[in-house]
């Protein structure tokens, strides 16, 4: 056999449309008759409607259709939030698609227009007439939950959408008399996901059947299509929802918004294709974003630096109101995740969601785990300053040792391999650890600010088992369905419920398949995005997709195998259990030349002239598969930053990471996920912020105040890898979407804080601004 | 981000240009577009009328005599970035232009674009004051000698987004005196990371003669509603040889020359910071300009 | 408001089009040529995500009005390859290199790669990265961009 499929970093079978322009987005659709929709979003963070006039904008040239809360309120249901935490009294507040008594955050919509072109609709939305009353205003999640806080709900009180806890051993005894303790007040500040294509939706209404298609970008179309039955009362299967060609997400494609709501409802109203697209500063204040905590913690250590404890109390921003996934993030993806790679044996989350009136927080890029990692890597960076000792020596004494098949942790879950030591020395190796601490010490003596910063992580990811998903209170199922079908020709279509947007998909499963059946993967198409053409699945999200719908298109194969198999047989008159497989072949067992290829039985299969008694023709198989345990990837992280004291400005200087996701189906597609997911946790650590003024107005609107990475601000990342199967999915693997932006926050952070050590420095906030680390050099 | 209506007038000739400038009030001059597109699609501008002046060749190009290098206003930031012309008289032009925006941006945008919007995060104003550079600006009337005037850089920005510029005058070029030999100059600033704008600039000239400062003019950008000569700095150079205790000294009075003469807090950097830098980026482009260092 | 002819060259073909004044030159080139390789990404000239060549030169085609390139060539990411349909090096190179994920960045970041190695046919990895400061991506996190523009570069047969 030649060298294996999986596992060759080959190149991408999605590019050729994508670089030559040819792949359509779902703003590039255009269909005959199309309308446009701009939205009249509040200029106010907290206001009561007093009147909207419409006059004026409906009498305005092009338009069609002015529509109000009045008029989608009882035809739109609210938006449901469809993550609703057991055990924490959830506060389900009415999200209305279009607002009609109560405005809660700046972008939250009180009017639609609908005009003949885009231009013509932005002139009638400054025709529109809003009489506010404002409110009093509050963006902090913890000052809102203080008394006397402004209420943005009457059935929230204090602003409280809920109210969660999290214990394994016993965190309180932990801390009745440590040996050592640190604190800290952990600021998560609040991030706008920015995926570079903003987001759009096209409805289509057919009256004569009752359908409804929805060009939408999803990360999730299944899903939207399950919450657009919700909100329209429209039946499930009249509806068509199509994910085209997704330009990134991030987690904020996937929540199903007011506006392809009342999208669609423009195009049922004026049965013409209705199409609205966000501009960037509208995708800033109304496209959900992410993080958003303020966290107290402590740690409870022995003095030769064993963790004892780990608790906190978070107030987690929700915005104003509860996004699709929103209860789910702080808590499951988050508090659960308390231990990381280390043996803790007591830990407490006490997890507080909060209202408060600013646009509200979803799932971004990691969502709950970097919160999770960033706690943790930061609170064992301060014990190894309380104690004097390496940081990389704290995290030794408490990583958990090499395991294969499952590890207990304190608060419940069980991890599935991990090898953290290994990938802590590997990392340490690479970068010469030692050889970076005496440049340091040499550069110090100049006057010269260096820092290395490390971090070990662990995260859970590849969500989830659907017992678990129904137990923690998800609105929905986590399994994944995967149809491969042959044609008689021998070529082959993988038909899939995820909705890859950029991750490479259509490259690694059509390697899955061939890898299995031998099949080339230029003859392997993948299908994914559109509800009248894919099976159910639950979406993009969570690094979840090769593992699951992975793990379903090669349980798929195996399926077609064996139906092969036992075609072969009957086609070369053999004994089902002589007949043996390689590369492709299947063939009489010491016969080779004796063999019928996958093409062989692919054809006969299809036209099934003949086929063993009770054989059914045709060769596909359909897996619908429910994985029996998350995924929890490892690595270790290092970053070397200087620190210009002069200004506070910081450089990365050097990135070296080493990410296990188990084996690799596409090395350089890997590669390429560490690279982004390393680049945007940067983002977080160094640049990116939403800022908000006391009026809750955004005052980083626009790409020319929210800084994000830029090219020549990033050095080259190097990447290695470890590699540790996943004794619990097929293929043993697990997901990489989002470990480097779970890793990469705290490394550089940390890299930070020890560059200004000198100084005496042991805490910022982020973003990183050369001014407050100039503030923290100066105690200004 | 969609403009309201407008007409639109495309000037080929600044004969043409002036004509359409007298007979519309309300105009505004579209160069480049790099400063008022933005703001049009902001609708922070709707002017009524539109005058498109960026196809009048006149006004492109830079060319060189008697000491001067001569800057045709529509010339577009990315084509002093790569003019060897510019670059072997004054560098420091060149190294300026090549620090706005991103490179599409230097293709379109053009210096008297810039320079007529007077941003206090632009470049050009205090690269310019401090070069000493020269306006040429056309009035109204025929197109010829009676109809134009010359102002000093320093004459010409005169606040924030403002300019000594009349409504019915166009900027002809900018002029640069040819650093002599025993000149130099440098700029340093700090960008903003996400749109390259200054967000402290300082930009100086010094003249050195057996060793010792004749002459320095020391201009801050970024930090001020428009661009500010750094006085008693200048004054400390004067007569010093430029040791970089002597530049750091006369650099920390930067501070005090700016007293409150500092435009408001950004999400970036809050004035009290941008204050703060800026002895410490006129002392980094004292440096450069003496040779001590390069960054 | 009356609208106004322009002639412009578009992937080597002559259009007419009586435009509104006030329509963006992307505008123009998505909804009335239907090119819709070019994309909107930042609406503030930041992101570069709408890079087309106007005269040569990279340009970001939501700063600009149609009716200012009146009788300019223009090449979008439509016309970069060859008429009979081969591959520009770049975009051979982006492809090979894994230099795009979910490619909304892509056309821009193309077009803006291939006025950087006109003017640098032989760039260091660094110039590559500050070449192309103009352009965001938000996946890849630029390294297989940049190693992709090098790769043309060297494919090109550019000299240092």
């Amino acid at each position: 056999m030649t060298t294996r499929i999986f596992g060759s970093g080959i190149r991408r079978r999605e590019d050729p449309r994508l670089i030559t322009g040819q792949a359509t987005y779902t703003d590039d659709i255009k269909l005959p008759g199309t309308v446009h929709a701009a939205i009249k979003r509040s200029i106010h963070a907290h206001a009561r409607i007093k009147s909207v006039d419409t006059s004026a904008a409906a009498a305005a040239p092009g338009v069609l259709a002015v529509y109000t809360g009045a008029d989608t309120d009882g035809v739109l249901n609210p938006i449901p939030c469809a993550w609703v935490v057991p055990d924490s009294d959830v506060k389900a507040v009415a999200y209305p698609a279009i607002a009609k008594d109560v405005v809660r955050y700046v972008g939250d919509a009180v009017a639609v227009v609908v005009a003949e072109d885009r231009y013509q609709a932005e002139d009638a939305l400054e025709l529109i007439e809003v009489d506010y009353e404002p409110l009093p205003v509050v963006v902090n999640p913890e000052e809102a939950t203080k008394d006397g806080a402004p209420q943005l709900h009457d059935d929230a009180p204090n602003n409280q959408a809920f109210h969660w806890v999290a214990s394994g051993g016993d965190s309180d005894a932990a801390f009745d008399s440590p040996e050592v303790v640190v604190r800290d007040t952990i600021i998560q500040q609040k991030l706008i996901p920015t995926p570079m294509e903003p987001r759009a939706a096209l409805a289509t209404w057919l009256p004569s059947m009752g359908e409804l298609t929805l060009w939408s970008t999803s990360q999730n179309p299944h899903i939207c299509r399950f919450v657009t039955s919700l909100v329209t009362g429209l039946p499930e299967h009249k509806i068509r929802v199509i994910a085209p060609e997704v330009g990134g997400g991030f987690g904020s494609k996937i929540a199903v918004y007011p506006w392809e709501m009342v999208t669609a409802f423009c195009a049922m109203k004026l049965g013409r294709p209705v199409k609205w697209t966000e501009t960037r500063s509208e995708n800033y204040i109304a496209t959900t974003h992410g993080r958003d905590h303020v966290e107290h913690v402590e740690l409870a250590a022995t003095r030769d630096g064993k963790i004892t404890g780990v608790r906190s109390v978070v107030y987690a921003g929700m915005g104003a109101y509860l996004s699709t996934a929103a209860p789910g993030i702080p808590t499951i993806l988050h508090g659960l995740m308390y231990c990381g790679p280390y043996e803790i044996p007591n830990v407490k989350a006490e997890v507080y969601g909060v209202f408060t009136n600013s646009t509200p927080v979803e799932a971004y890029r990691g969502a709950g785990r970097p919160e999770a990692t960033f706690l943790l890597e930061r609170m064992i960076d301060l014990l190894a300053a309380e104690l004097d000792l390496d940081p990389v020596e704290v995290r030794r004494r408490n990583l958990i040792p090499k395991f294969e098949d499952g590890h207990d942790i304190a608060l419940g879950l069980t991890y599935d391999s991990g090898d953290y030591q290994l990938a802590l020395d590997t990392v340490l190796d690479h970068v010469g650890y030692q050889a970076l601490r005496r440049e340091q010490a040499r550069l110090r003596a100049n006057n010269q600010y260096m820092g290395i910063g490390v971090s070990t992580y662990c995260e859970i990811c590849g969500i989830g088992p659907s017992q678990v998903a129904g137990a923690v209170g998800f609105g929905g199922g986590l399994w994944e369905s995967a149809i491969v079908r042959f044609y008689a020709t021998g070529k082959a279509n993988i038909f899939v419920g995820t909705s890859p947007h950029g991750q490479g998909e259509e490259t690694t499963f059509a390697q899955i398949l061939s890898d299995e059946l031998g099949v080339d993967v230029d003859d392997v198409e993948v299908i994914h995005g559109d509800t009248d053409n894919t099976p159910m699945g639950w979406g993009t999200y969570g690094s979840r997709t090769t593992v699951i719908s992975g793990a379903a298109i090669a349980l798929s194969a195996r399926k077609i195998k064996d139906k092969a198999k036992a075609l072969a047989a009957h086609l070369l008159e053999a004994a089902e259990e002589d007949i043996e497989y390689e590369d492709g072949k299947f063939f009489v067992r010491g016969s080779p030349d004796q063999s019928k290829t996958i093409q062989d039985v692919a054809l006969m299969a299809n036209v099934a002239w003949n086929m063993p008694e009770g054989m059914e023709p045709g060769l596909e198989a359909t897996t619908f598969y429910d994985t029996p345990n998350f995924s929890f990837p490892f690595g270790a992280h290092v970053a070397v930053v200087t620190v210009d004291a002069d200004t506070g400005h910081i450089e990365l200087q050097r990135y070296a990471c080493v990410d296990d996701c188990g084996p690799q189906i596409n090395p350089m597609i890997v590669e390429g996920q560490v690279h982004g997911g390393v680049v945007q946790g940067a983002g977080q650590a160094l640049w990116e912020g939403a800022v908000y003024d006391e009026n809750g107005q955004l005052l980083t609107g626009s790409m020319m105040d929210y800084a994000l990475p830029r090219a020549h601000l990033v050095p080259e990342i190097e990447t290695l890898s470890t590699e540790t199967p996943s004794p619990h999915n097929p293929l043993g693997v697990k997901g990489i979407g989002e470990t480097g932006t779970i890793a990469s926050t705290p490394t550089i952070y940390n890299a930070v804080i020890d560059a200004l050590k000198p100084f005496g420095v042991t805490r910022l906030e982020m973003p990183l601004t050369p001014e407050r680390v100039w503030r923290a050099i100066h105690q200004q | 981000m969609f403009a309201t209506e407008f007409e639109y007038h495309k000037a080929s000739s600044v004969d043409q240009a002036v004509h359409l400038l007298n007979g519309n009030q309300e105009a505004k001059l579209l160069a480049g577009g790099h400063s008022l597109i933005p703001l049009m699609k902001l609708r922070q501008a709707s002017p009524a009328v539109v005058i498109d002046i960026g196809g009048i060749e006149a006004l492109k190009g830079i060319t060189a005599s008697d000491g001067v290098i001569r800057i045709g206003a529509l010339t577009t930031h990315g084509a002093i970035a790569r003019s060897a012309r510019v670059r072997e008289n004054c560098a420091v032009a060149a190294e300026a232009a090549a620090g706005i925006g991103d490179p599409q941006v230097r293709n379109l945008g053009t210096i008297g674009g810039n320079v007529c919007h007077a941003d206090p995060g632009s470049d050009w104003p205090p690269v310019l004051c401090a070069l000493n550079a020269r306006f040429m600006i056309q009035g109204p009337g025929d197109w010829g000698p009676q109809g134009t005037r010359t102002l000093q850089a320093s004459e010409f920005f005169t606040g924030l987004l403002t300019t000594a510029l009349a409504e019915n005058e166009l900027l002809l070029a900018v002029e640069v005196p040819r650093l002599a030999t025993n000149q130099r100059a440098a700029y340093a600033k700090m960008p903003h990371p996400a749109t390259s704008f200054s967000v402290v600039g300082a930009a100086v000239l010094v003249s050195v003669e057996d060793g010792r400062c004749t002459a320095a003019s020391v201009v801050l950008g970024g930090l001020v509603p428009s661009p500010m000569r750094a006085t008693s700095v200048e004054d400390a150079l004067v007569g010093e040889e430029l040791t970089a205790g002597a530049i750091a000294a006369a650099a920390d009075r930067a501070a005090a020359d700016l007293g409150d003469n500092v435009a408001g807090d950004s999400v970036f950097a809050s004035a009290d910071y941008r204050r703060a830098m800026a002895p410490v980026l006129v002392r980094r482009a004292l440096s450069r300009a003496a040779g001590l260092s390069r960054d | 408001m009356a609208k106004i002819p322009i002639q412009i060259t578009v992937n080597g073909q002559v259009r007419q089009f009586e435009v509104d004044t006030r329509l963006l030159l992307v505008h123009y080139l998505r909804e009335e040529l239907g090119l819709t390789g070019t994309k909107i990404g930042c609406d503030t000239s930041q992101c570069g995500a709408c890079v087309v060549h106007v005269n040569g030169a990279a340009v970001k085609s939501c700063t600009l009005l149609a009716v200012q390139v009146d009788g300019a060539e223009i090449t979008t990411i439509e016309g970069l390859a060859s008429d009979g349909g081969a591959l520009h090096p770049l975009q051979e190179a982006f492809w090979n290199n894994h230099g795009l994920q979910c490619g909304y960045c892509t056309s821009g970041m193309i077009m803006a790669s291939v006025e950087l190695l006109q003017r640098n046919p032989r760039p260091t990895g660094q110039e590559v990265r500050e070449g192309l400061e103009g352009n965001i991506c938000r996946c890849t996190g630029y390294q297989n961009i940049v190693k992709a523009v090098l790769a043309a570069a060297e494919a090109m047969g550019g000299q240092r």
